[in-house]
């Protein structure tokens, strides 16, 4: 029986090889080059721990990790907060009183940015966001704002806030359509005996639509957190983590430090502290799901 | 009974209605003013209608960046990457699902947490091995690294459906004398189309959304896809107005073509994907 359960295995054998040379063997190597010196070219020199060490005195690294706390802002717990509530009147307000077809066309709506990639969402919105000409701006001087016209991704102050809302306005989508399916599996009878109690739409939301959808909260934020900290594309295409460095993120920094400054040693380094980070979150995120999904 | 007045209803729908539109304004605009002429825009700004269709500014854009060849690209390696990634997830998940090989548990958590190991530390010795196995800078190396990690997803969602897959059917196709390889590919796969269809139209979606690794493994403007080499337009700044919104329109409509198309599978799959 044994062996006959155990020959499942070969079907593992292509995808864990695969797995080894893609992904087990570069991570790896990462690791280890960030305890060495080198250019990319050579051989590189051992160093011990010296790039983490010079890290914790590195204030752009520093800088790189605060802004990722702004990401996560933006990307994880705006969205979610927003999702919750546009997915709550969405599924339990207009779907009940103005149909379910009207609610689909909607969601679709904030869903759209969602499939865009992140690199033509960046161009969308520096050509909206443009200090001159651009369709913001003009739109303030139309309706007799002309004084707030800014320098949305140029300016050191505002340039990390504007990051911050395009990222909401591309991630709202998922937690919204992830929320509409958890709340598709709650029992109508819940929320009927709620309304017929006199419960308002707020006491529905707190005491029926939170609870019921735990499970699907949680994963949503981990997936999000995630995906904030490990967000490249829009700085890339947005900002390139200026002006002065006002919106460097993590995974920019280390792409400049491999690939523009050549100090692939240290920005191994970076991305291994990076890693860590987002494991450690992964697990975390994991462990509060599975224990959301027991209750 | 407490029901809303109709009062109270139609300022809810207003509200979420004008939000929806916050939503979609940006495309609205962009597909806008890419048909205006750069005399029209820089007369009469981005927020006029505009007088008549003029398609110049596209057709030069389209012809300077060789917009076709991108496509191309875009779609072989999305494509492939898709259909690859959902073999490998499929022959994974057999195992893991079905086969309930010994240490599976385990083996899942490899593949979930390898999922989550952020490109940036496998950006640069990727682009280093493959400089040394000569693949550097061709669609297959960037093919070969996204059907591995996008197949981590797959293997993930993937084993816990296959491990809900009714035991019976496979007992009966064992006592006919069916092998494992028989049962996978008369039983399992068929069974499963649902689910391997939403995992094709992630896989190629999320594949041609993709921009860390392309940037860095494909340079050459023949192999660049349309996401890289938007992207490193942009990044340039050298693009004008006009320019940009052209560029902008010609990034979203293949995207707004799978939304139309999939939009279903879709929403239905990120629902799979999140439960499970």
């Amino acid at each position: 029986m044994r062996v006959r359960r155990d020959s499942y295995a070969l079907f593992l054998l292509p995808g864990v090889l695969a797995f080894l040379a893609v992904v087990i063997v570069p991570f790896l190597m990462n690791t280890g080059v960030s305890l060495t010196d080198w250019q990319g070219v050579g051989s590189p020199k051992w160093s011990g721990l010296a790039n983490y060490r010079e890290l914790l005195h590195d204030s752009e690294f520093w800088a790189s990790f605060r802004h990722s706390l702004f990401m996560v802002v933006a990307m994880a717990v705006l969205p979610t907060a927003l999702g919750l509530v546009l997915a709550a009147a969405l599924f339990d307000y207009i779907g009940k009183h103005f149909g379910t077809r009207i609610a689909a066309v909607l969601r679709a709506c904030f869903y759209l940015p969602q499939v865009l990639p992140v690199a033509v969402a960046g161009i969308v919105w520096s050509w909206i966001l443009a200090p001159d000409n651009g369709s913001l701006n003009a739109l303030l001087k139309a309706v007799g704002l002309g004084s707030w016209q800014q320098d949305w991704l140029g300016d050191p102050d505002l340039a990390l806030y504007t990051v911050m809302g395009v990222l909401v306005w591309v991630q709202l989508g998922f937690p919204l359509v992830v929320f509409m399916a958890g709340l598709g599996r709650v029992d109508p009878q819940l929320y009927e005996a709620a309304e017929l109690d006199g419960a308002g739409w707020w006491r529905r939301f707190r005491h029926i639509t939170l609870p019921q959808i735990r499970p699907e909260v949680y994963v949503v934020l981990t997936w999000c957190t995630i995906a904030a900290l490990k967000v490249f594309g829009a700085v890339y295409v947005l900002t390139k983590g200026g002006p002065g460095g006002a919106t460097d993120v993590p995974s920019y920094f280390s792409f400049t430090t491999f690939f523009e400054k050549t100090q692939v040693g240290y920005g191994s380094a970076i991305s291994t502290v990076l890693t860590v980070i987002i494991l450690a979150l992964a697990v975390l995120g994991l462990k509060l799901q599975n224990r959301a999904e027991a209750v | 009974m407490t029901r809303p007045t109709a009062l109270r209803r139609y300022p809810v729908l207003l509200a979420l209605c004008l939000a929806a539109l916050f939503m979609v304004v940006p495309f609205l605009i962009v597909a806008v003013n890419a048909v205006k002429s750069p005399a029209e825009y820089s007369q009469h700004g981005p927020l006029s209608l505009p007088h008549g269709l003029y398609l110049d500014g596209l057709k030069d854009f389209w012809q300077r960046v060789d917009f076709t060849r991108k496509l191309v690209n875009s779609t072989l390696i999305s494509g492939s990457v898709a259909l690859l990634a959902t073999v490998l997830s499929v022959l994974n998940a057999y195992a893991i699902g079905i086969g309930r090989i010994r240490g599976r548990t385990w083996v899942l958590a490899f593949f979930v947490l390898a999922n989550m190991l952020p490109q940036e530390a496998l950006v640069y010795p990727l682009y280093y091995l493959s400089k040394q196995a000569g693949l550097y800078d061709t669609r297959l190396s960037v093919i070969i690294v996204f059907t591995v990690i996008q197949s981590a997803f797959g293997t993930y969602l993937l084993s816990a459906v296959l491990g809900q897959f009714p035991r019976e059917i496979i007992e009966a196709a064992r006592i006919d004398g069916a092998n494992k390889w028989q049962i996978l590919v008369r039983i399992v796969v068929p069974v499963s189309r649902p689910t391997l269809g939403v995992l094709l139209v992630f896989f190629f979606i999320w594949t041609w959304n993709e921009f860390l690794l392309p940037l860095v493994m494909l340079i050459s403007n023949d192999n660049q896809t349309v996401s890289v080499a938007l992207g490193v337009l942009q990044g340039q700044r050298l693009m004008d107005a006009t320019m940009t919104n052209a560029a902008a329109l010609l990034g979203v409509l293949p995207a707004i073509v799978f939304f139309l198309v999939f939009q279903r599978t879709l929403t239905r799959g990120i629902a799979v994907g999140a439960v499970k």
